[in-house]
């Protein structure tokens, strides 16, 4: 956190919760999908599912997924532009046991029939909390230039990753790994300070054992 | 320090260095975010224009919400400020008109800064460009002064919540006026110690404040609250400035905060169950726009 999450963001209203916090959890949705998404289930849960359209959380999300930032205009026109794109969208209400009172989970499946799943809540001000990707527990905010980096859970990726990360001079802010089931997936969330390049994400997913990186940045 | 969680340790810093809190501020947040100082002013000034302009834009008499439930207010405000027929002079009606004019704008979802959030987002700016006008204040040392608004703001983002979801009205527009009047408390020559003051009159002063927006828009009553908001940071300003002192201190005061909005009902937590959302009217204007469901 830093004293640009308390005055900012710059944003289209009404409401920094439920409108720039929505567009950005669907911006991570949207990264972390690998192709164009022609489906998109959303649940809403708590505040979230009592006051979507009076906020226009559902533009926001919408928004989001389909790559805008909270500041952009056309967050105004999202749903007739997901139309536009054959980007369908449900919208379900319900209750999610134990969570934060603006959540929502976020499924997205593109045209090859991949999908991802996704739980954020909008924790205030326009700042979120990632807390699950595709069953794996997580705890991005997206307030750092984070890579989610999927990878074989066995001996040795770590390694490979964060000597690899060393060798482009950037240092680890932060470190997490989730496991799914011992042996199958796993997730690593890396925060990294500075900047981090495009081809050093790509660089990334050439390491052995790593399936994908997803590298998110500050909106 | 980078992320705050005591307003004791921001003031302490500032005595024990002789600096204004937005120094202090500036200074850290350059180191911890790897920036010059200048880098960082910059992104500040940025914002500051951003609230400047949307100020400029919800001052349009005929803006109008997608509900229509609001906008306009601004405009009536004015005229009454240029006709002289306010009862509290010039700067307190200037303050009005410019945190209706911020509010209107976000809900007709205009551009806005979040501060801290956007159902607060004209406090702070009314605050701020009012006392910039009145006392023709450089515009640098206002921008500085969103540093401080900001750093009070991290600590009660940490300690209690600015999510009126989470801790209802007080942790939105409450916020935003304890922000404001620290930031005011500094415009005006106040000491670090008086900013503190002024941050804990003014968040007692808001203390238990319900979230009951009508419909789930941040319309009715945010944008009126806004302006009580503004109101609420000169009381806070304006007393700490005349050397009164809150007897509980301010980190104290945010525990507290923490504390009822935990206690309050989810109803009176931005859920549009209960208060002005579930009066009578409150119920019209939701079946009005929405129909039944």
């Amino acid at each position: 956190m830093n004293v640009f999450n308390i005055i900012g963001p710059v944003m289209i209203g009404p409401s920094s919760s439920h409108t720039a916090g929505a567009v950005r959890i669907g911006r991570i949705a949207g990264a972390l999908l690998d192709g164009v998404p022609v489906k998109a289930h959303i649940l809403l849960h708590g505040s979230f599912a009592k006051t979507y359209r009076g906020h226009g959380t559902d533009k926001a999300l919408v928004a989001g997924i389909m790559g805008m930032s909270p500041s952009d205009t056309r967050i105004r026109s999202s749903l007739e532009l997901a139309k536009e794109r054959n980007l369908s969208v449900v919208f379900e209400k319900g209750e999610i046991e134990g969570a934060h009172p603006n959540t929502a989970v976020i499924t997205l499946t593109d045209a090859q029939g991949r999908t991802v799943t996704l739980q954020g809540a909008s924790v205030g001000g326009g700042n979120i909390v990632i807390s699950e990707i595709n069953g794996m527990k997580v705890d991005v905010t997206g307030q750092q230039t984070t890579l989610l980096i999927l990878h074989k859970d066995v001996p040795g990726v770590i390694a490979h990753v964060t000597n690899y990360i060393a060798a482009q001079g950037v240092n680890i802010g932060n470190f997490k790994l989730t496991r799914g089931h011992r042996g199958e997936t796993a997730l690593m969330t890396i925060e990294v300070d500075g900047e981090f390049s495009r081809e050093s994400n790509a660089g990334i997913e050439k390491l052995p054992n790593v399936i994908r990186s997803t590298m998110l940045r500050p909106d | 320090m980078g992320i705050y969680y005591s307003v004791e340790d921001l003031v302490s810093a500032a005595e024990r260095e002789n600096k204004k809190i937005s120094e202090i501020v500036l200074a850290d947040q350059a180191r911890e975010l790897e920036k010059t100082e200048p880098e960082l002013y910059e992104i500040m000034l940025a914002s500051f224009r951003v609230m400047q302009q949307s100020v400029e834009d919800g001052i349009d008499p005929d803006m109008r919400s997608v509900s229509g439930l609001s906008g306009g207010g601004a405009y009536k405000m004015k005229q009454a400020v240029d006709k002289g027929k306010t009862l509290c002079g010039k700067v307190f009606g200037s303050a009005l008109v410019r945190a209706l004019a911020v509010s209107e704008s976000n809900a007709c979802m205009g551009k806005i800064v979040a501060a801290p959030t956007a159902g607060s987002c004209g406090i702070i700016p009314a605050a701020l460009l009012t006392i910039m006008e009145d006392r023709e204040l450089p515009e640098p040392d206002v921008v500085m002064a969103l540093f401080t608004s900001s750093a009070f703001g991290m600590v009660i983002a940490n300690n209690a919540s600015i999510a009126g979801a989470q801790g209802g009205c007080q942790a939105e527009c409450g916020a935003a006026s304890a922000m404001a009047a620290a930031a005011l408390t500094e415009l005006a020559g106040g000491t670090a110690r008086m900013a503190e003051h002024a941050c804990a009159i003014a968040l007692k002063n808001i203390l238990g404040l319900v979230c009951d927006p009508v419909a789930g828009l941040v319309e009715i009553p945010c944008i009126k609250r806004n302006a009580m908001g503004v109101a609420n940071a000169f009381v806070g300003a304006e007393l700490a400035l005349a050397g009164i002192q809150s007897a509980i201190p301010a980190d104290e005061v945010i525990i507290a905060m923490k504390r009822i909005g935990d206690a309050m009902p989810r109803s009176l937590k931005e859920t549009s169950e209960g208060g002005l959302a579930a009066t009578p009217t409150g119920k019209r204007l939701k079946k009005e726009i929405f129909g039944d469901t």
